[in-house]
């Protein structure tokens, strides 16, 4: 029987020739990322084992993203906490380089691995066609004591993309326009797997911010098929291809969605779930105090570019506060010989360094009661940005932009 | 098999992370700490009405969104016995029982019950309420070993003799 790409990738890391959806297999990781979301308590686990070793020290990057630089001093004796032990072990560690699935995309992630991260967009590294997993502190200290873990192979949700997305759309329009069709669990314990000829027009912003979002379908992984543009991507950061597994003709797929991507429109997602998502015309006018562009998801040279056309030579809102926040320190730089940066400032945008910010409502720019914020970010739940009674909305760069500048909701069309 | 009966609490559906735990108590430095603030954006009063051995009943999608394993850690914390809901976020999922709080899936129990009713469950085999008896699935052996734990490092502590 053909398999999916999942079903091959589980394959390969389980040392045998075929698994089905339904079987669990014992499996050698590839990389374990961990982030200072959690990465304390893991030490912490850690410290009660008996004997404890890191089966391939190898394998693990550790990234200080989430509160960077440090707000508090109970997060410095967090940090200090990881980085002691990052330095002890031999752990690749960043600290201000960046979001941690950007960082790793940058410069570690290749096609056909298997990789735990103890976050839970660690699906955004099927772009380059990685099995990409979110786990908890327990499952990546078992994994990075052992260099194994445990997983049930997932059912495939394929995606078979067609046509081009039209000027103005972009792939987070179509990534929240598939959640909204599927719901907040409709790929729940799934991979979702992209193709067809549509995904040759996506390049690898486009196709991080797709997978990057697909856990919010409750998907286990994302995945997309390699080609020319996967493959050029890893030139140009140095690095080679693990497997460039495709799925077989006859593999089987829990369902097939036909999408041609000339029918997405621009899209914004309600609060307080992904998936309550509307065509953006019909939120045009929703009073907004803050925006936000930037995130794992949606703060790549790509989406900066798009905002800086934008904005140039106007302003932000007086009463709005708009936070550009580059995804790494990559992207900053390229933004800064690129005179992004200043296009922002001197539309009188915050330019923040690179880090997880409000998308993750505790380092920077949190909003207060009944606040609104509209955001290229991940979530958009309740009380995620801040306060338990404030709002947030998602959308693309472009709207995100587009509404700093009006002060209310609004479409690039509007500006 | 192992059974127990308690008071349920009812959530709806998509009760996700920053529901149980939002992102500003993960700071706080125990567990404990964070306990009176769990599902407070949703309802504020709910964890200092928790006692001792209830038990929630929820929607479906219960747990999604973060990787945060404080969010089992602090249901379990709070003293709640098991969660049942219609479907469960993956990470959710795996964190629970590597923490070791018991969850259950049911589709059907959700919408027959009220908050306040006390439920039984009989692990491994059936749910009770008022009477009728809502089958559930087995959980293999090695995983209710775990949980009964208290999770996988204190399952691995007890393995290699340390507790």
């Amino acid at each position: 029987m053909g398999m999916t790409i999942a079903e091959k990738i589980i394959a390969a890391a389980a040392g045998v020739s075929e698994v089905k959806p339904g079987d669990i297999h014992t499996v050698e990781l590839d990389r374990l990322m961990s982030n200072d979301g959690t990465t304390h308590l893991t030490i912490d686990m850690y410290n009660q084992l008996k004997n404890p070793q890191i089966a391939d020290v190898n394998k693990l990057v550790w990234i200080v993203d989430h509160n960077v630089p440090c707000d508090s001093v109970k997060t410095a004796a967090s940090h200090k906490k990881m980085r002691d032990f990052a330095k002890e072990h031999g752990i690749t560690f960043y600290e201000g380089a960046g979001v941690c699935h950007q960082v790793m995309m940058e410069n570690h992630v290749t096609s056909g691995e298997l990789i735990f991260g103890a976050d839970s967009h660690t699906c955004a590294y099927g772009a380059v066609g990685a099995f990409g997993t979110g786990v908890g502190c327990t499952d990546y200290l078992y994994a990075m004591v052992t260099g194994k873990s445990w997983l049930l192979v997932p059912e495939t949700l394929k995606f078979n993309l067609t046509g081009k997305l039209n000027d103005g759309v972009y792939a987070r329009d179509l990534i929240l326009s598939i959640i909204g069709m599927i719901g907040a669990n409709g790929a729940n314990y799934m991979a979702m797997e992209f193709g067809g000829e549509g995904l040759k027009t996506l390049n690898m912003s486009d196709r991080i911010a797709i997978c990057n979002l697909c856990v919010e379908a409750g998907a286990k992984t994302a995945l997309m098929e390699v080609d020319e543009i996967t493959l050029d991507y890893l030139k140009a950061h140095g690095r080679e291809p693990k497997h460039c597994f495709q799925s077989d003709d006859d593999a089987v797929f829990a369902h097939v969605y036909d999408i041609d991507l000339s029918t997405i429109k621009p899209i914004v997602a309600k609060p307080h779930f992904v998936d309550s998502v509307v065509d953006a015309k019909e939120c045009v006018g929703t009073h907004i105090d803050e925006a936000f562009l930037g995130s794992c998801n949606n703060g790549r040279i790509e989406d900066l570019r798009v905002g800086a056309k934008l904005i140039k030579g106007k302003k932000v809102h007086p009463l709005v506060r708009f936070l550009v926040v580059p995804a790494s320190a990559e992207v900053y730089r390229q933004a800064l010989s690129e005179g992004i940066l200043d296009t922002f400032m001197e539309a009188g945008a915050i330019v923040m360094n690179p880090n997880c910010s409000v998308c993750w409502g505790s380092c920077q720019g949190v909003i207060g009661e009944n606040e609104v914020l509209i955001s290229t970010g991940t979530r958009n739940f309740k009380g995620r940005a801040g306060h338990k009674d404030s709002f947030v909305y998602l959308a693309s760069a472009a709207t995100v932009t587009a509404s700093a500048i009006k002060g209310e909701i609004a479409t690039a069309d509007l500006v | 098999m192992e059974q127990f009966s308690g008071k349920i609490w009812v959530l709806g559906d998509d009760i996700d992370t920053d529901i149980i735990i939002p992102t500003e108590y993960l700071a706080l430095k125990t567990v404990n700490d964070m306990t009176p603030y769990a599902f407070s954006p949703l309802r504020p009063e709910l964890a200092a009405q928790i006692k001792e051995g209830d038990i929630i009943v929820a929607g479906k999608n219960f747990g999604c969104g973060s990787s945060r394993e404080q969010a089992p850690e602090i249901i379990k914390a709070l003293g709640i016995k098991c969660v049942i809901a219609k479907s469960f976020a993956r990470i959710f999922f795996r964190n629970a029982i590597n923490n070791g709080l018991l969850l259950i899936e049911n589709e059907t129990l959700r919408d027959a019950v009220s908050e306040g009713d006390e439920i039984t469950v009989t692990i491994n085999e059936a749910i009770e309420h008022k009477g009728i008896q809502y089958p559930i699935t087995s959980l293999p052996e090695n995983l209710v070993d775990i949980i009964q734990a208290g999770g996988l490092v204190k399952a691995m502590r007890k393995l290699n003799g340390l507790d």
